[in-house]
Order: structure tokens, then C-alpha cells, then sequence
């Protein structure tokens, strides 16, 4: 029911799209101030900010060096209390497991609870195709499947979507697939969130089989665990008789106790808060009490690529906050849909690329540029992913990937960038370089307009490759004189 | 190192800093073997191609006590991407030859406070600006208030802050023609903040980001101009603007 991210075009054109929606910048301009300043004032509380960020980081290096030991270590600990594991090589394995179980609990309709894992792999349509119905129950994400929309956020996937609009969705949808919403239903926040209650409620008391993520995975104690603000998590986790969660590979901790680290950074880089309100753990099966069929679907999809990468393997230290997303000035302003992935912003435009590979596809290999590298996400991610290096790296990796055979023409990018090494690798070919400008410039400034303070003329909009620049700004022309030149004919040393 | 930028399009930013710098009583050089710092080609993907660029470099500052550079985007090349490319080309040599030069690069603020350990360089600058901290100046080296305590130092300039300082202009080296629509969208929020400032001149560390903010200001007829940090602090009551050749009488050591 919801859309599909397959097809998307390359981040420029789907940004260019993406920019010109006023009610898509107001809304996100809005959502992520007030989040960035929620999250700068909870941090800026904690003494030895820079100290958890380290230990979070260093957790997360030292389990990714012993991935394989950790994750058998998962495994037995998981079975032993009662759990079934299940490894997964990619999307299409995993949503074979969780659909095959389903279907054999006879299930029409599975709850679930907010998770990234399960939106990568696209579960929803493989349980659809089935004819099996996915319930989402955290607020964003109901809108977003209400609204047959896409997520643009990796926490609040519905952030593209003020109340009037989430007003209208309710009403205009919530009827088909269940309790519609009252008909007085206003756009205040409080009876939006009450609609939804009541909406899912039913759900909740129906459903036999839940679906969910994990935050954390501990391997020592076989624990899950789910953060969440809205409490739809911790009913899918203990209402339904079968739960099945579906794990990325890179989410499991050592030990209990390293959750200590972690349940500091996540809350405080997320949603802003000291501490999230729901914090569900569960290990295995608990006669009795909750679900009494507990599956662990273990997901690879590309992670094993990621680890592989030197430089890029960082990305999976990831603890999918969003902090990197609501600092980001090119997210704010073109939202999360033009990334293509349920993973946008800064992380996604590593992740997608890591997971997926690049040299494959247009759209993953246009996202490591899709970033002025102006090192924001960096500073505001709680497992200090530098993620403007990984983006540097990325972009070098889809530069080789595209290195033209002998027999095709190479880009233009890359003929300019030879043609620019080679000037740029000496001091007297540059000088010649811009003696040539230099004769431009005097030649283009008759040409301009309009002129800066000293009377050097600036160009307006020029045709061919110079319009990307000068579309919307104007641009000196070449000064009469280098630094170079003038140098040398000043008489300065050197 | 006056940079590639500087050279080729704000010569006058370079003049300024030699000029500023011969004042405080610094013995300048500009070796003419130097051409660019290889970021364009880094950021862009193309590290092939930024091998040679960097062995210039190295071969153009090495022995300097100090390489300077009007731009904080260049210094943070220098010191933080010069050896990535060099041990990513397996070339030894080279990798120890950015090790001997890379710490020797300062951003201009950096220099003048940490080395020199100067404010108040003796500028006279009587206008209303607004100063936008460049991302690589604030995020890569951490320059800082160093640029502000500067500013603050210059008779007869007033500073206004400016709101959301420090989220990026949106220039971002190739990413201003890769994706200029977003770099523009950027640049249009920086341009309204300056713009609601009331100040008359914006000022940065960083020709490259001021070539955008400026041309999207000047494409407006705002009636706002851009100047780099270091024109300003050359600027004096005897000599408001860069003239000839810095090493004159009237620019000689105080």
C-alpha cells in the first residue's frame, strides 16, 4: 500500500523536485530547529559528552572486529532461553523467514513495531504480496502508511508532514483499513494522537503475530532491546502469542553493561530527550508472559560489504538516531525522499552505498555527493562516524568505478579534473593558465553587467557549462592581474 | 600559500595578507612553483589526480617555518586529506614529506593569534560587517573566535552577530555545480541571514565560500559586498586599501 523508492532519479534532480515543494522546506525547516535545539540543550548537559561518544564508538569498533564471535555468541545465548535464530543473507531471505512464519500461524495481518531493518528490506510488500497485512503502529510511520506515502526520516518518517496535512490523512484513510477517525477530528496534536490510539487498539487486541527491530542486541544475556516514545512498541512486544524481530547484523553488544553507554547517547541524539519513555528488553521466551513463539531473524544485506570497506565500515557503528539527518543543511532543505532509501540524509548517503555497492546504479553512486562536506553530521553523531571522510572516500570509489575503459569516452568531470591536475602540478603552467584567463576576463568584463566595489566586473547568466554557476549567481570576471603575476612584477622574493 | 583561488581570481585577498603580514614584521615569501592544495580534485573523487597536485605542494613549502593560507578550506586540505592521498598512492617518500609540511600549514586567523600572538593588528576598518564562519575554518581546524577577537580589535568596525552562523553557505567546492540547486537553496538562507543583519559588508575566512554567498548577494542587488578576513585586517588609517607592493617605506615593520 505504501510507495516504493525503486526508481528514484539521482539525489540532484530528485532534490531539484524536492526544493520547489514551499510546504515540504516550511515543514522541515520548523521540524528540524526544533529538534536541533532540543538535542544541543540535553547534550550540552552531560558533563564528558565527548567521552561517551568515544566509548560508544569504541564498543562498537571492538564488537564489529569480532562480528562473527559476538554474533554466535548471540545466537546460543538466544536459543538457549527459548528463541529461534534465523540468518539472513540478504532482503528477499528474510522476508521468506518472517513471511513463512506468518503463514503458518495463519496469520492475515501481523502488528509492527517502528523498525529501519524491516523498512530495508521492504517487508510490508513481501507480507502484502502474501496477502498478509503489516500494521504500522508507531504515529510517523502510520501516517506515512495511511497516507501511501514514503518515509523521509529515519526517526520520524513522517517529519515532510505538518498536523493539517496528517488531519487529512487521518480522515481520509484511516476508515478503509480500520476505526476511521472521528468525524470532528481537529489538527491539534492531542486528538490526532487519540485518533490514532483508538485506531490501533484494535490492532493491538488482534493481532497473533508482531513484527519488530531491535535497537540493541546483547549477546551474553540473548536480550533484545527497543527504544521507543509512544509505548505501540512495548504492545506489539507483549500482546501477541508469536514475535518475530528482524536484526541487522551490526546491532549486537557484547554485554548488558554496554548498554549503559548507549541508553545515554541514543535518547539525547534522537529525540532530544534525557531518556525515551518505553525501553523494552526481552530474552527469548518467558513462560507465561508475552509472546510464547519468539523468532530473531539475523540480517546481513550488504553488511558484510560495509565491513569490508576500510573506511567505510564505520557507518555500521550506527546506532540510526537521526542527529546526522536534523543537523544536515542539505536535508533540511530537500527532504529525506530525494536519498531514495528509508536511509537519507548524511548516514544514508554512506550507508546506501556501503550496503549496496558502488558502480551499479546512477541513483547510489550520485549520494556520497549529495553533501557540501561541511562536517555538521560529524560533530552531532554520538558514535562519531566522520562521516564527511566516508563521503570523500565513497566519491573516490565511484570516480575508479567509472574510469573509462580504453574504448569509451570518459566524462567530462574526468578529462576537466587531468586537464586540472596537470596545470595544477606546476607553478609556471598555472601562471599560463591564468595569463589566458586573465585575457578572458578582460574580454568577458565587457560583457558584464554589473560590477563589484573597484569597478571589476561580475558576469550574469552564461550559457553552457558555466550555468550550473551562474544561474543564480554572478560571478567576477578573471582579475586583469594574477597574484602570480603581480608578484613577480612587484619584484617579491620566493 | 595564496592558494589557487586567490591567485588566479581575489588577487587582492593575497596582496592583503602579504601586506598585513610584512606590517607585523614577518618575512614573506611566495614560491612561484605553488599552485593549488589538490582539494578540488580530493572532495570531488579524483585522487589520481590530486598525487601530483600534493608532491607540488610539498616540494613548493617544504623548509618554511610557517605556510600561511588566507583560506581555512585549504589548510584543512593540507592537514587533514594531503596524507590520505599520499599513503592511498603507496608512495613512501611522499607520505613522509606531508608529514614534514602538513603541520607547518596555519589558517591565517591561526597564525596571527597562536603564532604571532596578535589581536590587534593595528587595522582601521570603519564599516558594519557580519562574520560567517566557514565550515573547514570552524569544523575541520577549529579556528574558533580567533577570526571574531580579530574583528573586535579593528577601530572603527562594528560587528554583527550573525543568525545560524554556523550552518553552511552551501558552497561546497564542486557541490556548488553538482547539485547547484541545493547549493543555492543554502546559499539563499545564508544571503537572508546576512542580509537581515543590516551590515554592509559580509566577512569570511574563506574566498571560495564568499564567491557564492557574493554571488547570489550581488545577483540580488542587495547592497551587501564580501570581503575576505584578511583585506580587512589590512586595511589602516594611512592606507585603507591593498596599493602597490607591500614592501614600500609606509608598510615597513612597526
Amino acid at each position: 500500500m505504501t510507495g516504493t523508492f525503486v526508481g528514484m532519479p539521482p539525489f540532484p534532480s530528485a532534490a531539484r523536485t524536492a526544493l520547489a515543494d514551499t510546504q515540504l522546506r516550511a515543514n522541515l525547516a520548523h521540524a528540524t530547529s526544533t529538534i536541533r535545539a532540543k538535542r544541543a540543550g540535553v547534550v550540552a548537559e552531560v558533563d564528558g559528552w565527548e567521552e561517551l561518544r568515544l566509548a560508544g564508538a569504541a564498543i562498537k569498533d571492538n564488537t564489529l572486529l569480532h562480528l562473527d564471535e559476538h554474533l554466535l555468541r548471540l545466537e546460543e545465548s538466544l536459543t538457549a532461553r527459548g528463541a529461534t535464530v534465523h540468518w539472513a543473507r540478504d532482503a528477499a531471505e528474510a522476508c521468506a523467514v518472517v513471511v513463512d512464519i506468518a503463514k503458518r500461524y495463519g496469520a492475515e495481518e501481523v502488528v509492527k513495531v517502528k523498525s529501519m531493518a524491516t523498512a530495508e528490506i521492504d517487508l510490508n510488500s513481501a507480507l502484502e504480496a502474501e496477502g498478509i497485512a503489516a500494521w504500522e503502529t508507531d504515529l510517523a510511520e502510520l501516517i506515512v502508511q495511511l497516507g501511501d506515502d514514503l518515509p523521509s526520516h529515519i526517526l520520524v518518517p513522517a517529519i515532510h508532514r505538518n498536523r493539517a496535512e496528517i488531519r487529512e490523512i487521518f480522515r481520509s484513510s484511516m476508515g478503509s483499513v480500520g476505526r476511521p477517525a472521528p468525524e470532528d477530528l481537529s489538527d491539534e496534536p492531542a486528538r490526532l494522537a487519540e485518533a490514532a490510539r483508538l485506531h490501533l487498539r484494535e490492532k493491538f487486541l488482534r493481532a497473533k503475530v508482531a513484527v519488530s527491530g531491535a535497537n540493541f542486541a546483547v549477546a551474553d544475556s540473548g536480550t533484545l532491546v527497543v527504544v521507543e516514545s509512544e509505548g505501540n512498541g512495548r504492545m506489539c512486544l507483549t500482546l501477541p502469542e508469536v514475535l518475530v524481530s528482524v536484526v541487522g547484523i551490526e546491532k549486537v553488544v557484547p554485554t548488558w553493561s554496554d548498554l549503559d553507554v548507549f541508553l545515554q547517547l541514543l535518547p539525547r541524539s534522537s529525540t532530544g530527550e534525557r531518556m525515551n519513555p518505553y525501553t523494552s528488553t526481552w530474552s527469548g521466551v518467558t513462560p507465561g508472559d508475552g509472546p510464547q513463539e519468539v523468532h530473531v531473524v539475523l540480517l546481513d544485506n550488504g553488511r558484510t560489504r560495509a565491513l569490508a570497506d576500510e573506511v567505510g565500515r564505520q557507518a555500521l557503528r550506527c546506532i540510526r538516531c537521526s542527529a546526522c539527518l536534523n543537523v544536515c543543511p542539505v536535508y533540511e532543505r530537500t527532504g529525506g525522499h530525494a536519498y531514495g532509501s528509508v536511509y537519507p540524509g548524511p548516514i544514508g548517503a554512506i550507508l546506501n552505498p556501503l550496503l549496496k555497492g558502488v558502480g551499479v546504479d546512477d541513483q547510489t553512486d550520485s549520494l556520497p555527493y549529495a553533501s557540501s562536506l561541511c562536517g555538521a553530521c560529524f560533530e552531532a553523531c554520538p558514535v562519531r562516524i566522520d562521516i564527511p571522510s566516508v563521503l570523500v572516500d565513497l566519491r573516490a570509489q565511484v570516480v575508479d568505478a567509472h574510469r573509462a575503459p580504453r574504448h569509451r569516452v570518459p566524462k567530462a568531470e574526468a578529462v576537466a579534473m587531468k586537464g586540472a591536475a596537470f596545470t595544477f602540478g606546476s607553478g609556471s603552467r598555472l601562471g599560463a593558465a591564468e595569463r589566458a584567463s586573465s585575457l578572458f576576463g578582460r574580454l568577458a568584463g565587457r560583457a558584464g553587467r554589473r560590477t563589484l566595489p573597484g569597478g571589476r566586473r561580475l558576469l550574469g547568466r552564461i550559457p553552457g557549462p558555466g550555468a550550473a554557476w551562474t544561474d543564480a549567481r554572478d560571478l567576477p570576471v578573471p582579475p586583469a592581474e594574477s597574484f602570480r603575476a603581480w608578484w613577480r612584477r612587484t619584484g617579491g622574493r620566493g | 600559500m595564496v592558494t589557487c583561488i586567490n591567485d588566479a581570481m581575489f588577487p587582492e585577498t593575497g596582496k592583503a595578507v602579504v601586506r598585513l603580514l610584512r606590517r607585523l614584521g614577518v618575512e614573506v615569501e611566495f614560491p612561484s612553483s605553488q599552485t593549488c592544495c589538490a582539494q578540488p580534485m580530493v572532495n570531488t573523487g579524483y585522487l589520481d589526480e590530486a598525487v601530483p597536485v600534493v608532491r607540488n605542494f610539498v616540494d613548493s613549502f617544504a623548509g618554511y617555518d610557517a605556510v600561511v593560507t588566507p583560506s581555512g578550506s585549504c589548510a584543512g586540505s593540507a592537514r587533514h586529506q594531503h596524507g590520505l592521498v599520499a599513503r592511498r598512492s603507496g608512495d613512501q617518500g611522499l607520505a613522509d614529506a606531508v608529514d614534514r609540511v602538513s603541520p607547518a600549514v596555519y589558517e591565517l586567523s591561526e597564525f596571527l593569534v597562536d603564532v604571532l600572538g596578535v589581536e590587534d593588528v593595528g587595522a582601521y576598518f570603519p564599516h558594519t560587517v557580519t562574520y560567517h564562519p566557514t565550515c573547514h575554518s570552524l569544523r575541520m581546524l577549529g579556528v574558533g573566535d580567533r577570526p571574531t577577537r580579530l574583528l573586535r580589535a579593528v577601530r572603527g568596525l562594528r560587528l554583527i552577530d550573525l543568525p545560524r552562523a554556523e550552518e553552511c553557505c552551501g558552497f561546497g567546492g564542486t557541490f556548488a555545480v553538482k547539485n547547484a540547486d541545493t547549493s543555492v537553496a543554502m546559499g539563499s538562507d545564508k544571503a537572508r541571514h546576512v542580509r537581515s543583519t543590516g551590515a554592509e559588508v559580509v566577512v569570511a575566512g574563506d574566498n571560495s565560500c564568499l564567491m557564492h554567498i557574493g554571488g547570489l548577494l550581488s545577483r540580488q542587488r542587495s547592497g551587501v559586498r564580501v570581503m575576505h578576513l584578511a583585506e580587512i585586517l589590512a586595511s589602516t588609517e594611512s592606507s585603507p586599501t591593498a596599493k602597490e607592493h607591500p614592501v614600500d617605506a609606509a608598510e615597513a615593520p612597526r
